[in-house]
């Protein structure tokens, strides 16, 4: 065997994010420039960060549905404190990571505590984050304060002419710092452990109850973070922002080759996930004449074809194993 | 060899729980450079007396010395800690993972924190090469090699560098021939080491093959200790289930008036065989027959009756029903060709715990008639209050919950389930495990008189005189093989317990 079989997936979606790339090109006069690849992590850097976060929750085995009600009371609660209380930006930001954080590490403890599916604990997690959201104000509270203008507005120049935002640097910077932590900490290999057999790693000795906690707190701390970056990106906070936004950051890290049993996947595959989902939209914007729907077409239909894929390679693991 | 100090000494070790004696007075030596086997039919206490090793339970009574010094393990972290490992019959490793990540992980050589990759690939690597003399490559998921792999680098995990005591508990039980020789070589090379080596096994070839000294429990207590070479098989299954004679004497005598005519042939087994369960064998049974199956625990009793069920599928031969009625693929053929079967777990795919001895009673009739044709309620209760009588199940409510009867009153209503839907086989794993001896004979007693009204039965059971008591024909294993089948005239205790031994 000369390709490693645990490689597969992941080239198959770095191979499908590069045809996807080369066809817009081709298509389209204007779509193979390096702004148009600079403009997919501008435009996604909060889905990138989020379903980061997500991978690792995913590869231990479990989900988590509260990430897009975390987004939007991240943007809630930045713009009510920014806007309405006066508070430093320098206060703000720090507080809501930390919030968020604390929300992802309490319902990691009843999960790892109570065993409680992850599926129900973070769907209550989505409805009580959601709500917070209105207890603080019914309507869109629009951001003005300077600091957040700034960021929202500052363009990197690269060589080359072409720019990026702040929001996409720290997605970047998050995705290289979870690739680290992924393969190269006790933390990361202590999750795929988990995700791989619970049973076994706490018969090896492995810190389940620590592991499984610091995932959903990661997870927490990354929709803040992403909640944040989508501060920057609409200048406002809302009670319906990023509705049905956890679904797309599964799908993503879904597409990007992870089994949902846990276990198996890598945080790079999520990375070009989160890519293809972009780089459909940018063809759809291309086309000019499709609805935006098209969008969630494609993504249905890649899923589906995904989680066949997947399935045939694990069908095909098992045969080997004989 | 006997001359050196034990490494490992148990002394006296007592251990109680809530009703139950699991040990009482057991002692084990283990000395260094030797491979000791653990023997004993099931519930003998071989793994009450390992998880008292490993510290997953604590002791009673009695002392446990590791080179001489006194020790208390609290945790199986403690004793390995203290060199003592365990490699247990299931493998608890992460599938997922490389080969190298599975030995080290939670111990992953690092540098501020970064795991040294390069660093744990070749550390394992000589590690598989120098103790195991496995050759693989590392850096591939587990789930890539096979269980006997899985097995050994479990090994290798459980060894550290202080290990002195290395516990194999049924390593062997899911390991093809080819997979026992390779893991025997290791266990020779790890013996040459200098570890002392306790081998859990009830396979007597492999006892014989391995390990230089045996400790033999029966029933919680010891029942000796020898030197491999010095013990004839035909004694170590004597130790093993040989029985109490007064105990023997409160059954009566059932066997006279036996059928001693053959019918018509019900079953036939050619060749039937199934890679790592049972080795091909030959059976027929004929009607109103009732086949015994000896062997000790793992032999291939059970698999021979999945196997004439149709619960598990044959990789070789041909299972006939006699009247050309053509063979069995599934359970479900086999309950359209009247073929009942017992289970020996009653608890978990018998009874229903929360259901009435009546509703337990109709299950299977109901089940063949098709879920909508319901048993009229007023025909239910003559069912039950019948076989309440003929059976004589206790208490005789047939609303009462199944959960609230004892072990032997649950048993017949299992049987009196099946008996319902009027089997020409049935076969019963174990009826009478557990239970107590009235019930016991109640049984013999129905098994009996049922297969002079026609009906066939395979009867498995741990029990020789209880096999020897209701068989007209016994089949014995040994090690997955049948290697004997022995009828009426040549039927006594000796014959089976020397064709089990193999002597």
């Amino acid at each position: 065997m000369f390709l490693k079989h645990k490689y597969v997936p992941i080239l198959v979606t770095i191979t499908l994010f590069l045809a996807m790339f080369a066809a817009g090109s081709f298509l389209y006069t204007g779509f193979f420039s390096l702004q148009v690849l600079m403009n997919l992590f501008v435009d996604n850097a909060f889905l990138l960060i989020t379903a980061i976060g997500m991978s690792f929750v995913i590869l231990s085995g479990g989900i988590d549905l509260s990430v897009g009600s975390m987004i939007a009371l991240t943007t809630m609660v930045s713009a009510s404190l920014v806007q309405q209380q006066g508070w430093s930006p320098a206060v703000v930001i720090p507080l809501v990571l930390l919030m968020g954080a604390v929300f992802g590490s309490g319902m990691g403890a009843m999960i790892h505590y109570f065993k409680i599916q992850p599926f129900i604990v973070t769907l209550a997690g989505m409805f009580l984050a959601r709500g917070f959201c209105y207890v603080i104000s019914i309507d869109t509270i629009t951001i003005d304060n300077a600091f957040y203008t700034n960021v929202a507005q500052t363009k990197i120049t690269l060589p080359g002419g072409s720019f990026i935002s702040i929001s996409a640097i720290i997605a970047l910077a998050v995705a290289a710092a979870a690739i680290f932590i992924a393969h190269y900490t006790r933390f990361g290999r202590n999750v795929y452990a988990l995700g791989g057999n619970e049973h076994s790693a706490l018969l090896m000795g492995l810190p389940v109850a620590r592991t499984k906690i610091l995932v959903y707190t990661f997870s927490g701390f990354c929709s803040a973070l992403a909640g944040v970056v989508f501060t920057f990106y609409m200048l406002s906070g809302y009670g319906l922002h990023a509705v049905g936004f956890e679904l797309d950051t599964i799908a993503a890290v879904v597409i990007g080759g992870t089994l949902l049993t846990g276990g198996v996947g890598y945080v790079l595959g999520t990375f070009f996930g989160v890519l293809i989902q972009g780089v459909i939209q940018t063809i759809i914007s291309f086309n000019g004449t499709l609805s935006s729907w098209w969008t969630k077409i494609v993504i249905g239909l890649l899923l589906f074809t995904f989680i066949l894929f997947q399935r045939v390679l694990s069908a095909r693991r098992s045969v080997l194993k004989q | 060899m006997s001359d050196a100090a034990p490494i490992l000494q148990m002394t006296r070790i007592h251990k109680r729980f809530p009703g139950v004696k699991a040990l009482s007075d057991v002692r084990l030596r283990l000395y260094p450079g030797e491979v000791h086997a653990l023997m004993g039919e099931n519930g003998a206490g071989k793994s009450t007396l390992i998880k008292v090793l490993t510290g997953v339970y604590s002791v009673d009574e009695g002392t446990v010395e590791l080179e001489g010094v006194p020790i208390t393990v609290h945790s199986p972290l403690e004793a390995q800690a203290a060199g003592i490992s365990t490699v247990y019959q299931e493998v608890n490793l992460c599938t997922n993972l490389t080969v190298a990540e599975n030995i080290f992980i939670g111990r992953e050589p690092r540098r501020l924190g970064r795991i040294l990759w390069k660093e744990m690939n070749r550390r394992a690597e000589e590690l598989l090469k120098d103790r195991l003399n496995l050759n693989i490559d590392v850096t591939q998921p587990l789930h890539m090699y096979s269980v006997a792999v899985q097995q050994l680098i479990a090994i290798a995990r459980a060894l550290n560098i202080s290990s002195k005591v290395l516990i194999l508990d049924e390593p062997t039980s899911s390991l093809d021939k080819n997979e026992v020789d390779q893991l025997f070589q290791v266990v020779r090379k790890l013996k040459s080491e200098g570890l002392a080596i306790l081998f859990v096994t009830h396979f007597l070839d492999q006892m014989y093959e391995i390990s230089d000294r045996v400790t033999i429990l029966r029933n919680g207590e010891f029942a000796g200790e020898y030197l491999a070479k010095d013990l004839s098989r035909l004694e170590l299954v004597q130790k093993m289930i040989g029985k109490d004679l007064n105990m023997l004497e409160e059954l009566p005598v059932l066997s006279e008036g036996k059928l001693d005519t053959a019918g018509e042939e019900l079953v036939k087994a050619a060749g039937l065989g199934r890679k790592g369960a049972i080795e091909p064998f030959d059976l027929s049974i004929r009607k109103g027959e009732v086949v015994g199956l000896a062997g000790l625990l793992g032999s291939g009793r059970t698999e021979i009756a999945r196997l004439l069920f149709g619960a598990d599928k044959p990789d070789t031969g041909k299972l006939t029903l006699g009247g050309g009625r053509g063979t069995i693929h599934s359970p479900r053929d086999a309950i359209q060709q009247r073929i009942a079967f017992c289970s020996e777990n009653r608890k978990t795919e018998g009874i229903i715990g929360d259901l009435t001895i009546r509703e337990n009673m109709i299950l299977a009739l109901q089940a063949k008639q098709g879920l909508f044709k319901t048993i009229p309620r007023k025909r239910q209760e003559e069912i039950a209050d019948q076989y309440i009588r003929l059976l004589n199940i206790n208490p005789p409510n047939p609303e009462q919950l199944i959960r609230n009867l004892s072990g032997g009153n649950q048993q017949k209503v299992l049987l009196a389930r099946w008996l319902l839907t009027e089997p020409d086989l049935f076969i019963l794993d174990e009826p009478t495990r557990g239970i107590d001896i009235g019930a016991k004979a109640e049984i013999q007693k129905l098994v009996l008189s049922l297969s002079h009204q026609g009906m066939s039965f395979v009867f498995i059971s741990s029990e020789l005189e209880e096999v020897l008591r209701v068989s007209d024909k016994i089949a014995v294993l040994r090690d997955r093989h049948k290697v004997k089948e022995i009828s009426d005239k040549d039927m006594s205790q000796h014959t089976i317990m020397q064709a089990i031994a193999g002597s």
